[in-house]
């Protein structure tokens, strides 16, 4: 007797062929879905690590002296602070009520911390121990008598424990700050004289 | 001919259709839960991180502004991450030996980037940018949730689309006067439609119908 393998029956019909290929098709694109191609697109996002450096940043530091078109520092006076290596007393472009609004909007976010609102070198950071040494009241003699220039320079180099912020505040911002801090020096020394007459009216018994 | 099927099938086959149903719908049930919750969705979970910053602490307590740190946030995309640098401005001086600041002071020495645990992450083919939501009248907390109470940071929100769309079709519910925007804490004042109608128009803010335009997101 010979063994013969008996016929294999189709194991799926012409309408489960069909309706299996579908449910394949739609597991696929289950699966597809899962893929996140899209999400994680080949390109870093800001600050994201790498192993492409050694140091790990995908962000690369300027070569040093790099400058960008446009950007030779040659206004000394609006960079430095100085004329001919002396701090100058005047700004380098004209000061506005906007621009004195746009000073006190960033002292109020950067310097207030230590300098305080007014000013007075009592800030929540100098009150929380930062006092070795705390910064000066802006309203003593030497300040009241430093050019201008003098701040905008602090704010760019740091002076003494404060560090520099040019970093964090724009050029412009730096000299619309240190007018904003002539002003708070003019309101801590003012007089009723300083007041137009029509305002006076207003002030009345309010002296504190 | 005898029946095929003894007639308690007939109770079998009423549990199995009523049964599958409920089976399906509890399943549609748990997997919307699911899909909601923190699990999947990571949402209000507070992650680990280097050192253990505290938003509450430096906006609340030492009322700095949030702009000291992510100076970037009114004029980029991206609101910006202090470098070491910012940090030592205070920390140079203060908790100088705190074991906590460690790390800083150690990528300060080293100029080592602090390797921080990213908090809040887009998909990258949404195009998100910080500027012009300040710029609008949207404050910090209305996506990063009430940043002066936590000592420890998390995603306060979910990022789903259906989520940013809720305020790109309803800006007034959410929007806020621009000297608002870095408040730490915020509740939305008893008169925020009135007020929110009034700012939607003062400040120029788009149309509902641009703003829910698939290529203002999706460029």
């Amino acid at each position: 007797m010979t063994l013969t393998r008996a016929r294999r029956e189709p194991r799926w019909q012409g309408g489960q062929r069909a309706a299996a290929g579908v449910s394949l098709l739609l597991l696929a694109s289950c699966l597809a879905a899962c893929r996140l191609d899209m999400h994680i697109q080949p390109r870093f996002d800001p600050y994201a690590p790498t192993d492409l450096f050694n140091d790990g940043r995908s962000e690369r530091p300027m070569v040093p002296g790099t400058v960008a078109h446009g950007h030779l520092r040659t206004d000394t006076l609006l960079y430095t602070g100085r004329i001919n290596g002396v701090v100058a007393d005047e700004f380098p472009f004209p000061i506005t009520a906007a621009d004195l609004e746009r000073g006190r909007e960033r002292f109020n976010v950067y310097c207030t911390p230590c300098h305080d609102y007014t000013g007075s070198g009592r800030g929540m950071v100098v009150q929380r121990g930062f006092q070795h040494p705390a910064p000066p009241s802006y309203h003593i003699d030497r300040l009241m008598k430093a050019p201008v220039g003098h701040f905008f320079e602090v704010m760019t180099n740091g002076y003494g424990a404060m560090y520099s912020y040019a970093a964090r505040v724009s050029v412009e911002d730096r000299w619309r700050i240190a007018a904003y801090i002539r002003a708070l020096q003019l309101s801590q020394h003012a007089t009723l004289d300083d007041v137009p007459a029509p305002e006076r009216g207003a002030l009345a018994g309010k002296a504190p | 001919m005898a029946q095929i099927f003894h007639r308690s099938f007939n109770t079998i086959a009423r549990v199995s259709i009523y049964g599958g149903l409920l089976l399906l719908g509890g399943l549609a049930y748990v997997s919307w839960v699911v899909e909601q919750s923190p699990l999947y969705t990571d949402a209000k979970l507070p992650l680990v991180q280097p050192i253990p910053f505290s938003h509450k602490h430096h906006t609340v307590d030492d009322g700095i502004d949030c702009r000291y740190c992510h100076t970037s946030v009114e004029k980029s995309a991206f609101a910006g991450l202090p470098s070491t640098e910012t940090c030592m401005t205070c920390h140079s001086q203060l908790w100088t030996n705190a074991a906590m600041l460690e790390p800083v002071r150690a990528s300060f020495l080293t100029g080592q980037s602090i390797a921080w645990t990213r908090v809040n992450a887009l998909p990258d083919f949404v195009y998100f940018n910080h500027s012009i939501h300040i710029h609008k009248g949207i404050g910090c907390t209305t996506c990063h949730g009430q940043l002066g109470e936590m000592p420890i940071t998390w995603k306060e929100n979910t990022l789903y689309m259906r989520w940013c769309i809720n305020c790109h079709k309803h800006p007034e519910r959410y929007i806020r006067r621009r000297e608002d925007v870095f408040k730490p804490i915020y509740d939305p004042p008893a008169n925020q439609e009135e007020l929110g109608r009034r700012l939607v128009k003062a400040y120029d803010v788009k149309t509902p119908t641009y703003l829910t335009s698939c290529e203002t997101c999706h460029r």
